[in-house]
């Protein structure tokens, strides 16, 4: 298999980006389709109910959307990480401990007028999602803890910590269940639903709002800081090859700090989707997993903002697709999808390399036949 | 006496609670020290214990599904090994893939088969491990410190535990007495120098992850035959990354490894019988505060507080051979 050997230069950029990275996800999607039909289910009806339950109806989509908007975030979060070769998974905690930033902003600061409130609330859960991976940022630059594990144990400690603070300090005390008070109604940032008179169309209820905007800018955010600033370049030059960066006099230290920070941030706001645009309190668990399918949209969309978004549009419809099928499957749970992260992670990242080499050639000795002719 | 016999319960507990993670570090040492970064025990654990409750309750013997969990491991770690190994992927990314996989479909399998909310249905007392009793334990119990010894302490436990600390000097000889231990080892920290010699690395390294399988799969029949009589979704709850600390902790050597484990153990044995007793001073500590205990000490132990932790030279970066 390692005996092609394919004149990188040669091969087109549409087969590198686009193509290698669709045979990946078909053969991801493949072995999926294995699993539904081990437990028991038809894979051909699931793709159906996936896409009918995605874009099916107006309602769908929006569900569609809102998710895609949780993924934008924490993939770039995972994205911004990676470029400094930091394996950031811990997107959970840093997006649980960013909500309780949320919170504590629109709480306590509610006299402000709303605009600012949202702008405040923004910064606090960039600020406290960055709080959170700055320990183990500290700890992998000053004692090489290796972030994999400390993130990990960070995500452990933020769901102790935030179910204590749900139970004891924070709770709605009218409640049994462990969340807080619902924050003032004019807070709540605007839902498709208020938008959707002016678009002419009519429904009830979707959970998709403002912050998807906010989504948007963020890989704008992103692409401009990694590639565009003196900073991303630093970044990326200690992802590369932190030796040579330091002969540079780039200091491998400082970047692994602020990226992990900037990626805790990007993870915090998650919460600004799921408090200040749905749920408007703090719940027990929001980030239901988002942070770990993060990995997985970064990985797929190749770190790069341009990948990231249909990475995560694909993930918007898996999700919400996928409460689909449970809904009609009843051997289909919501872990199959877990599953289904797990292979395009594997697929998409760990063998990424698998036909890589005989798709290049393929069309490297393609395209210049027909030079030759 | 009162103290005496709540200090023995605990040492007891520590040994019982320590068992996977002995398993699992020694695992971990013999990816690690082959130069393969293995953050899938947590993944391969589960993925064991699951195989272990469903192959135990359908085929009515815990050796079995011993075996079974044992194949999946291998299974397993070949997959870890053919991606990072012979393709070259990122290992990390390779394990992070394993263990998000395995989490969803141990679970979603289970819902799909049995209907029960991600359990497997409950083992019967011949069905699964039971704790062995030492002989002559009740004869030698009223002996004064012998029998706190022999019968409080040693006896009484599933045969994973005696397995686990057998386990460790074992692995000991194999991996710093035997010449493949010290292949491995060479592997791990200059593998173009052992290639050199003649040795093939690739095949060292798939060994080694095989090997690595097969201890991993005692962790998660442990959990899932012998501590608990069925599978519950995430049972391993982070006990793979805390072993890879402990690993880590004890510099990638056994003997070292074990202690640490067997801190975390008593840390978490501690913690149990910390939740809702009232501290002198203190009073009670909440206890999700309590939990987290486990995990932050992973954290401090990892911060090194007794020096930089040195990994083995090679690990982490794929072998590619010159021509």
């Amino acid at each position: 298999m390692s005996s092609v050997v394919v004149d990188k230069a040669k091969v087109p950029w549409w087969v590198s980006n686009v193509i290698v990275p669709l045979v990946n996800l078909t053969l991801a999607l493949i072995v999926s389709g294995l699993f539904v039909f081990i437990a028991g289910e038809n894979p051909i009806e699931a793709v159906k109910l996936i896409l009918y339950g995605s874009f099916g109806y107006i309602q769908g989509f929006a569900y569609t959307l809102y998710y895609t908007t949780n993924f934008i975030f924490t993939g770039l979060a995972f994205a911004v990480a990676f470029h400094c070769r930091l394996f950031n998974i811990g997107g959970e905690g840093q997006a649980y401990i960013g909500g309780l930033g949320v919170f504590l902003v629109a709480a306590n600061l509610s006299f402000l007028p709303v605009p600012i409130v949202w702008l405040l609330a923004i910064f606090g859960a960039f600020l406290f999602g960055a709080a959170w991976a700055f320990i183990p940022a500290y700890l992998q630059a000053t004692r090489g803890s290796h972030v994999v594990i400390t993130t990990i144990m960070f995500n452990f400690i933020a769901s102790s910590l935030m179910i204590f603070l749900l139970v004891d300090v924070i709770r709605d005390t009218n409640q049994m269940a462990p969340h807080t008070i619902k924050l003032p109604k004019e807070l709540w940032l605007p839902s498709f639903e208020s938008f959707s008179g002016i678009l002419g169309l009519k429904i009830r209820y979707s959970p998709l709002n403002l912050t998807f905007l906010l989504a948007i800018a963020s890989l704008f955010f992103v692409w401009f800081l990694v590639w565009k600033t003196r900073w991303g370049y630093e970044m990326r030059a200690v992802g590369h090859n932190a030796q040579a960066a330091i002969y540079a006099g780039i200091s491998p230290y400082k970047n692994i700090i602020i990226a992990m920070c900037i990626s805790g941030g990007l993870a915090g706001l998650l919460s600004i989707n799921e408090i200040l645009g749905v749920s408007h309190k703090i719940q027990a668990g929001f980030p239901a997993g988002y942070g770990f399918t993060g990995i997985a949209v970064a990985l797929m969309g190749r770190n790069h903002p341009v990948g990231i978004l249909p990475a995560a549009f694909l993930f918007g419809i898996l999700y919400q697709g996928g409460s689909e099928v449970t809904f009609e499957m009843p051997n289909i749970t919501r872990y199959m999808f877990v599953a289904v992260q797990g292979l395009i992670i594997l697929f998409s990242g760990a063998l990424e390399n698998l036909f890589r080499p005989q798709i290049e050639s393929f069309f490297v000795t393609r395209l210049n036949k027909d030079v030759k002719i | 006496m009162e103290f005496l016999s709540d200090i023995a319960s605990l040492i007891n507990s520590t040994l019982r609670i320590s068992t996977p993670l002995v398993f699992a570090a020694m695992a971990g040492i013999f990816a690690e020290r082959s130069g393969v970064i293995d953050f899938s025990l947590e993944g391969k654990m589960l993925m064991a214990a699951f195989v272990a409750a469903v192959g135990t309750y359908y085929l009515g013997n815990p050796w079995i599904g011993l075996l079974l969990a044992i194949l999946a491991c291998v299974s397993l770690s070949m997959l870890h090994g053919f991606a990072s190994v012979t393709h070259k992927g990122d290992q990390v990314v390779s394990c992070v893939a394993i263990n998000i996989l395995i989490i969803g479909l141990t679970t979603a399998l289970a819902a799909a088969w049995f209907g029960q909310g991600g359990l497997t249905p409950t083992l019967t007392e011949e069905q699964r491990f039971l704790e062995i009793t030492l002989p002559f334990a009740d004869s030698l119990r009223d002996v004064p410190v012998i029998g706190i010894i022999y019968s409080d302490i040693l006896s009484g436990h599933f045969v994973f535990v005696y397995l686990a600390y057998i386990s460790v000097p074992i692995v000991f000889w194999i991996v710093f007495k035997t010449s493949f231990g010290l292949r491995l080892r060479a592997v791990g920290e200059n593998p173009s120098a052992v290639d050199t010699a003649g040795i093939n690395v690739f095949a060292m390294r798939y060994k080694a992850l095989a090997i690595n399988g097969v201890l991993i799969a005692f962790a998660g029949a442990h959990l899932s035959t012998a501590m608990n009589a069925n599978f519950f979704r995430e049972m391993s709850a982070g006990r793979g990354y805390l072993a890879l600390a402990a690993m880590i902790f004890g510099k990638w050597h056994p003997k070292t490894a074990l202690i640490a484990c067997l801190l975390f153990g008593f840390t978490d044995a501690l913690q149990i019988r910390l939740q809702g007793v009232e501290l002198p001073a203190i009073g009670e500590i909440p206890v999700q505060l309590i939990q987290a205990i486990p995990y932050v000490l992973t954290v401090i132990l990892l911060a090194g507080f007794v020096g930089k932790a040195i990994a083995p030279n090679a690990i982490g970066q794929p072998y590619i051979k010159e021509r």
